[in-house]
């Protein structure tokens, strides 16, 4: 039975993930394995994760102490062979870029280098997006996610949401600073109509707002809140998340989060919590070069095929079909041109594997 | 349809209702349906895990295993109902440890031993019962998070004409383009968050070329369970629920759907009043 797994990893995985990391600069230098250069790690993201006892112990599956090697040579994904390759178990959620990389924002953590002037990914048009929605659907696909980028940039975003949702729940994920009111008209009757569920996801960097706004820009929180509250008088309901810098306990972040939102005259929220990536812009940010984790030496029985994300779903932009809406940058992430083609199984070479793995991360919205 | 159909009764989410249970139990036999099966989740919520158990076993109803017999059955920590929020997890737990303390080490076996699906066939139609989701025990199917075609290939991978469950607690039935069946039984022991105290369990009637589904609403004295939950010193806001007929807790995973609907039945019944 998968359901213990699949429990053990989210409710482990993502506090347990959390208390290690924030233990770890403690830990003498050189204990784990993993520890590239001491001071790489200490800018890492993921500071030492969970690596080394933490969910995976916990769960009580064969090979819970796991050692994670440095990777034998340079670069942000470790050599194929000896990682593990995750397969393509069902395909419950595809991932579909509808902005491609254009953003209104230009964040200073973003992981996949958004703003107004990038275009590596183009806008798909909703011929486009329909095409890929059939697509999945044909694989039995249970919901879509549409990203971006800044999805309400695309100007073709309501024609595609409708008719995505006559076809299978959606979710738009959003920086919420572009909702005017008759656009909060339209979510707000749509999400009444529609057969399937409409979800808003609308992200926060920080439960202060100029902690909030120093990744951002001046007033994005402002701007943010506003929509929030434009969503909440119509009485709907975003999911929220929340990124969680390094060292942060979930339950302290949790907490922070609600009493922020609470303080902003908002109380429908519902929350969720994200890891920090070291992708993207946020590699810049970081500024010294990390040396990447790598799940080469996981031990064949410690493999728990149920973990990740990538197991059941994949992600789509204007230039193909990619294991998951992280990699979209990456050579390695590029599956195919078709989901039929990107079915095959996913060596994890990358570092976001790492992060993924170690936090038990899902990006769906539960 | 004639008389020839065949019927039968599915219910979940006992949540240690007996009023509940009772309740349902009745109204099947003076509806006339032959057969009942219980689709799982016998603890939580109610003050009466252990008689629930009891009824049940003495009334040889087939039952499915839930997430929560799963885990009370195998002592685990806690009920592994799948909910993220923190507050819906800090009032599961409290249910889950209440239960834990009321049932047997006899019930424990039992609800160890239960089936995590159980399979008939129906009128000439392949039917699964599970409690979450044929993959999945504490997968919630929520009628709006699901596609037709989610739904299509997990009756195509379970080998079902007609799949069942139950886990969300709230009632729903669609019939798939390919002609399959999907129907959620929702609970009988928490009422379905529609602000009519009571329980709610399904009827499925079929004949060779025919089927349907109904819901049937119980009322019960829901009044007189209110009270022997605060004699218990249960959690007030499960008292509030059976007294209300509207959830105060553990339903941060509930789509927004399914939300939007009852907040808009809520105010609109406020304002009516």
């Amino acid at each position: 039975m998968t359901r213990q797994n699949r429990s053990s990893a989210s409710d482990g995985g993502f506090g347990a993930g959390l208390t290690n990391a924030a233990e770890s600069p403690e830990r003498p230098s050189g204990e784990s394995p993993l520890r590239a250069p001491p001071d790489a790690a200490e800018a890492s993201p993921e500071a030492e994760p969970v690596l080394s006892t933490g969910p995976l112990a916990r769960t009580g599956r064969p090979g819970a102490s796991v050692s994670l090697h440095e990777p034998r040579q340079p670069g942000r994904c470790a050599p194929s062979g000896d990682v593990p390759a995750q397969p393509l178990l069902e395909l419950d959620a595809l991932w579909i870029q509808v902005a491609g990389t254009v953003c209104n924002l230009t964040c200073t953590h973003c992981f996949v280098t958004c703003g107004p002037q990038e275009e590596r990914h183009a806008m798909m048009s909703s011929a486009e997006v329909a095409r890929r929605v059939a697509e999945a659907l044909g694989m039995g696909v249970r919901e879509f996610y549409l990203t971006g980028g800044e999805p309400f940039l695309n100007p073709e975003l309501e024609a595609i949401v409708e008719d995505t949702l006559a076809l299978a729940p959606v979710t738009v994920l959003t920086n919420g600073t572009l909702f005017t009111e008759r656009r909060v008209r339209w979510l707000a009757a749509l999400t009444r109509s529609a057969r399937h569920s409409l979800e808003l996801r609308v992200s926060l960097d920080a439960t202060e707002p100029n902690a909030h706004d120093a990744f951002r820009g001046i007033g994005a929180w402002a701007r943010t809140m506003a929509g929030l509250r434009a969503l909440e008088a119509e009485g709907l309901a975003p999911i929220v998340t929340f990124t969680r810098a390094p060292g942060v306990d979930e339950a302290t972040l949790a907490a922070a989060a609600a009493a922020a939102l609470r303080a902003e005259g908002l109380s429908g929220a519902r929350l969720k919590l994200l890891p920090l990536f070291a992708l993207g812009r946020e590699l810049t940010r970081l500024g010294e070069p990390l040396a990447p984790r790598s799940l080469a030496g996981l031990p064949a029985g410690a493999f728990d095929p149920e973990r990740l994300q990538c197991g059941r779903s994949r992600a789509v932009t204007s230039r193909g079909v990619y294991v998951c809406p992280l990699l979209v940058d990456e050579a390695a992430g590029r599956m195919g041109d078709s989901l039929a083609e990107a079915a095959r199984p996913f060596p994890l070479v990358h570092d976001a594997c790492v992060t993924c793995w170690a936090t038990g991360m899902s990006c769906a919205n539960d | 349809m004639t008389d020839a159909r065949e019927r039968i009764a599915l219910f979940g989410g006992v949540y240690a209702n007996l009023d509940a249970l009772d309740a349902v139990l009745a109204d099947i036999a003076a509806r006339g349906i032959p057969r009942a099966w219980c689709l799982g989740d016998v603890g939580g919520f109610g003050p009466d895990p252990e008689e629930c158990v009891a009824r049940l076993r003495d009334a040889e109803v087939p039952t499915v295993q839930g997430n929560y017999d799963h885990s009370i059955g195998h002592r685990l920590a806690d009920c592994a109902c799948g909910y993220t929020d923190a507050d819906d997890q800090r009032f599961a737990q409290w249910s889950y440890d209440f239960t834990d303390a009321q049932v047997s080490e006899a019930s424990r076996e039992w609800l160890r031993s239960l089936p995590v699906e159980r399979r008939f066939t129906f009128a000439g139609r392949r039917v699964l019962l599970c409690h979450g989701s044929p993959r999945r025990q504490n997968e919630f199917l929520w009628d709006s998070a699901c596609s037709d075609a989610f739904l299509d290939r997990l009756c195509d991978q379970a080998e079902a004409d007609i799949l069942a469950c139950s886990h969300t607690g709230l009632h729903w039935h669609r019939q798939l383009p390919s002609g399959r069946h999907v129907v959620n039984s929702g609970a009988i022991g928490r009422p379905a968050h529609d602000g009519r105290p009571g329980a709610w369990y399904a009827e499925l009637r079929a004949a060779r070329d025919a089927f349907d589904v109904a819901f049937h609403h119980v009322p019960y004295d829901h009044l007189a369970l209110v009270r022997r939950m605060q004699a218990a010193e249960l959690p007030r806001e499960f008292a509030e629920t059976v007294r209300t007929g509207w959830w105060t807790t553990c339903f941060g995973n509930m789509p927004v759907r399914e939300r939007l609907r009852a907040e808009d039945a809520r105010r609109a019944a406020l304002t009516a009043r």
